[in-house]
């Protein structure tokens, strides 16, 4: 079973790379991009085969490690 | 006084730090990260800076779940003193012996230079060698060292003197100019710029040298 984990950092939370991708971005002539934020996809190949289980499992993954929910919010996908 | 100094994949201060405690007078042991137990009757332990599993997923994150850091918690939870220089302060934030977190440097780049400080407070054991509100130079070595934290952590750090270093001149974008902070028990003290580095006159001042010559004789009394 796999498993995605989107991480990104929370709103209000200064994201530098992402103003620095959005000031590339206009300098190569794409106007209008008001906003950019950069996350993290991390992809997990899991032994569970209990749908539930691994959401449970991945999600207490994020907590410990994946995300630090300090600055970070993630969402769970089990694909 | 007995100081340990956790040496992690990447690590490459650990040494630096040991100098400076070994020339401030203190016995200084090495840890690997993959160590369970410190050595006995260790006073302080020095998390030193570096790039910890190579700054992987976020800085320090992975080393914060590293076996010895079970024992790090350990030690601080019973009051035992604490030290995070650079990525070390990244650790001691990942691992929740403070609070906050060390975000990208605001202007993108690495920095490496030497910068000036206010001693915030000198109610500490890190910091009683320097008179509060004087300034010191240190430098500093990071690209990740913009400390952020919700605003009521941040009314709660400066309410309760817990600030031990702020910028002069802001080089990273730290909220409220903070350089270092203390933990509750004021026995934890993480910083991004580096004290190590300016420990001996050779190294170009000697700023540095109070906070390890104040440890080791503030320890040695406890």
């Amino acid at each position: 079973m796999k498993a995605r984990v989107h991480v990104m950092l929370k709103n209000g939370v200064l994201d530098p790379q992402g103003e620095a991708v959005r000031h590339a971005l206009g300098s190569l002539g794409f106007d209008g991009v008001n906003g950019v934020r950069q996350g993290k996809v991390i992809e997990l190949d899991l032994s569970e085969t209990d749908a539930a289980k691994a959401k449970e499992t991945v999600t207490a993954m994020c907590d410990k490690l994946l995300a630090n929910t300090v600055i970070e919010s993630y969402s769970v996908e089990i694909l | 006084m007995h100081a340990a100094v956790i040496v992690f994949p990447g690590s490459n201060c650990d040494r630096d730090l040991a100098v400076a405690f070994e020339r401030a007078g203190a016995r200084v042991s090495m840890v690997w990260h993959k160590d369970t137990d410190l050595p006995q009757g260790v006073d302080i332990i020095g998390v030193p800076g570096g790039f910890s599993f190579g700054d992987y997923l976020r800085c320090g994150a992975i080393a914060a779940n590293s076996p010895i850091c079970r024992s790090v918690i350990g030690h601080a939870k019973k009051g035992g003193y604490v030290l995070g220089v650079c990525n070390g302060f990244q650790v001691l934030t990942e691992t929740g012996l403070l609070p906050g977190v060390l975000l990208r440097n605001a202007g993108l780049k690495y920095i490496c230079k030497p910068v000036s400080l206010t001693v915030e407070t000198a109610d500490s054991a890190f910091t009683h060698g320097y008179a509060a509100g004087s300034h010191i130079t240190i430098p500093i070595a990071h690209h990740d060292g913009n400390y952020f934290a919700d605003a009521d952590t941040l009314d709660r750090l400066e309410g309760d003197d817990r600030v031990a270093f702020t910028y002069d001149d802001n080089p990273n974008g730290s909220a409220r100019d903070i350089a270092g902070i203390l933990s509750e028990n004021r026995r934890v003290l993480g910083m991004m710029p580096h004290p190590e580095r300016m420990a001996e006159p050779l190294q170009g001042g000697t700023d540095g040298a109070p906070m390890f010559a104040s440890l080791v004789d503030q320890l040695a009394l406890a």
